[in-house]
């Protein structure tokens, strides 16, 4: 059964919907990635023309890194809501009857997660800039425009996005309680963040080569993620709670061929 | 024992067709040492209603499930709208049957359009404005299309839900409790619904704790105990488990009700019960000294029995309260094979 591009997006006007009408994920879309700019846009604000060269960088530095976080936590509390929210909400069952397959289900999960997650990001990232741009002293100006860093955000806000929306999604299709989901998925999505931090601090040299290695590794894992969580997403140990028994139904089993 | 033959209250229609809706053999289903569904086999035929009773824990739902394709059995095989079951043919599956599970499974922030059309897309349906209003007006709900389904009643929802079911015109429908938790007026609401299912030849696949549901609504029903217990039309189970009898109430103990009852055409046996508590065969008690007094006479045909009995028993002098031919209902079929179950169970 080939992949249907209306039940993907179904899938994903849906979540959208709902996403507007939800009070919790509004306010998770809302409030974090605020906080994520607060902080570092008052820094950067409270810098004087005179400040030495290293505090200057640091600032940068840390004003840069931070909104990084936001495509992290935003689509990892989105997601780790997604199917256990689902199955909790006695949702699950009826869109399984259904002919969607579960890659098409994940995808557009994904995509509804991703879209809104990236948008806000890129927006947080973009408000920072601009603050900075027309309220800072000219040489911090100069100094946010022109850091390596800058470039390096644009490519790792998707990447992280993505990387956090699966890490939520396979941690989500086992659980079984929303917040131990919520938890561990903001928890598990941190590794790579650990990484783009070491290296906008320059513990890790920055170069090109090792951020693009990152970002190409980064990608490449998105890119099969996909496949590994649909997996995991057993419609059996969904409705159930129990997993599948017995040999014939190892043999059987209703995830062969992503149906 | 009842007299009648079928359902006073489910109009006749023309028999089901021939061919099987669902087909199913030696169907097992276990989860881990637990067997939920242990050697099941049956059929329905194409257009037919068919009841699938049984008390909590038989397998009922697990049935469900395996047949619509969510949960794989352990062993057996079942051939579900002209389709082997298996993963190959799943997703087609799908798109023919549909599955109303006991929890409605709205999203309480959508309004029941979009609860529907979000299901009108998932099954790729054309003209899906069309569709969605056609199966809104089916359960009555047209009116309310635009509320938060969060908003409406229980049996609003399962009406909502109910109309989801409709949407990809299903060639067979699994109702899995469908009058779960409503008040009557709603249950009776969706028995009209299922009725009109019926009436548009629509499988239905419906699995109940309500024996007045499946007694009204079912052309066979199945019981289920893990293991399939019995399966017919609910007339047919009531003759095959309860002997044909008459239960007689007077107004004093007759003196030797042997020779009143014994030697008459068309009677068996009989016994003496209680004339308060419904005349049972298998309840027989020592009738009172004084007061009305019951018996139950084991009868090959009622109408036979009957005017010998009247006869003898006024020739002895008693003076004859009733005769009726008592009506065993699905439930006392039920409980009858629900009992014997679980009493081999202890």
């Amino acid at each position: 059964m080939s992949m249907s591009a209306t039940r993907i997006g179904a899938v994903i006007r849906k979540e959208l919907a709902e996403f507007q009408r939800n009070r919790f994920i509004l306010t998770t879309a809302a409030v974090l990635p605020i906080v994520f700019l607060v902080s570092p846009t008052a820094q950067i604000l409270a810098l004087k023309a005179t400040a030495v060269s290293t505090v200057l960088e640091k600032r940068v530095e840390t004003g840069l890194f931070l909104p990084l976080l936001i495509p992290v936590f935003v689509p990892a509390i989105l997601s780790a809501y997604a199917v256990v929210g689902e199955r909790e909400q006695e949702t699950l069952e009826p869109v399984l009857t259904t002919p969607v397959t579960r890659v098409e289900f994940l995808l557009g999960k994904a995509a509804a997660i991703f879209l809104p997650s990236v948008g806000v990001s890129y927006l947080m990232f973009g408000i920072f800039v601009a603050i900075t741009q027309f309220a800072a002293r000219s040489a911090v100006a100069t100094a946010v425009l022109h850091a390596p860093q800058l470039p390096a955000a644009l490519v790792f806000i998707p990447l992280l996005a993505a990387w956090a929306i699966w890490v939520g999604l396979a941690i989500s299709a086992r659980a079984t309680d929303t917040r131990v989901a919520q938890q561990l998925s903001t928890l598990a999505s941190l590794p790579p963040v650990a990484v783009v931090a070491l290296m906008s601090f320059q513990v890790i040299s920055p170069t090109f080569e090792v951020a693009a290695a990152l970002a190409g590794g980064l990608l490449v894992i998105d890119g099969l993620a996909l496949f590994a969580v649909a997996r995991l997403f057993d419609r059996e140990r969904l409705i159930t709670g129990t997993k599948p028994g017995g040999e014939g139904a190892a043999q059987q089993r209703y995830h062969v061929r992503g149906a | 024992m009842s007299g009648s033959s079928s359902s006073p209250t489910r109009p006749p229609r023309p028999a089901p067709a021939e061919t099987a809706a669902i087909e199913v053999r030696h169907l097992t289903k276990s989860f881990g040492p637990r067997t939920a569904v242990a050697d099941v086999s049956f059929s329905v035929a194409s257009g037919e209603v068919f009841g699938f009773l049984g008390p909590n824990g038989a397998g009922k739902t697990t049935t469900v499930r395996i047949l619509g394709t969510l949960i794989a059995p352990t062993a057996g095989s079942a051939v579900v709208a002209g389709l082997p079951l298996g993963p190959a043919t799943a997703a087609e599956i799908r798109e023919r049957i549909s599955i109303m599970p006991e929890a409605p499974g709205l999203y309480r922030r959508l309004t029941v359009a979009e609860n529907l059309e979000y299901f009108a897309r998932l099954y790729g349906l054309p003209r899906r404005e069309q569709r969605i209003t056609e199966a809104l007006a089916a359960v009555g709900l047209a009116d309310r299309a635009q509320d938060l389904t969060g908003s409406l009643s229980k049996g609003l929802r399962q009406r909502a839900a109910l109309a989801r079911s409709l949407l990809n015109d299903p060639v067979v429908m699994f109702l899995d409790e469908p009058t779960s938790g409503l008040d009557p007026v709603a249950a009776h609401e969706v028995h009209g619904l299922i009725a009109a299912l019926r009436d548009r030849g629509v499988t239905v696949f419906l699995t109940t704790h309500r024996l007045d549901e499946a007694e009204r609504l079912c052309d066979r029903v199945a019981i289920m105990s893990t293991r399939l217990r019995t399966i017919g039309r609910p007339d047919e189970l009531r003759e095959a488990m309860f002997s044909r009898s008459l239960a007689v109430t007077t107004a004093g103990p007759l003196d030797r009700p042997d020779q009143v009852f014994t030697g008459l055409p068309a009677v068996q046996g009989w016994h003496a019960t209680s004339p308060t508590t419904p005349a049972s065969p298998t309840t027989p008690a020592t009738p009172p000294v004084n007061g009305p007094a019951g018996y139950v006479l084991t009868v090959t045909d009622p109408a036979q029995a009957a005017p010998a009995v009247t006869r003898a028993l006024v020739a002895a002098g008693a003076d004859v309260l009733s005769i009726a031919e008592p009506r065993h209902t699905l439930e006392d079929v039920y409980l009858e094979l629900v009992e014997d179950t679980e009493g081999r169970a202890r």
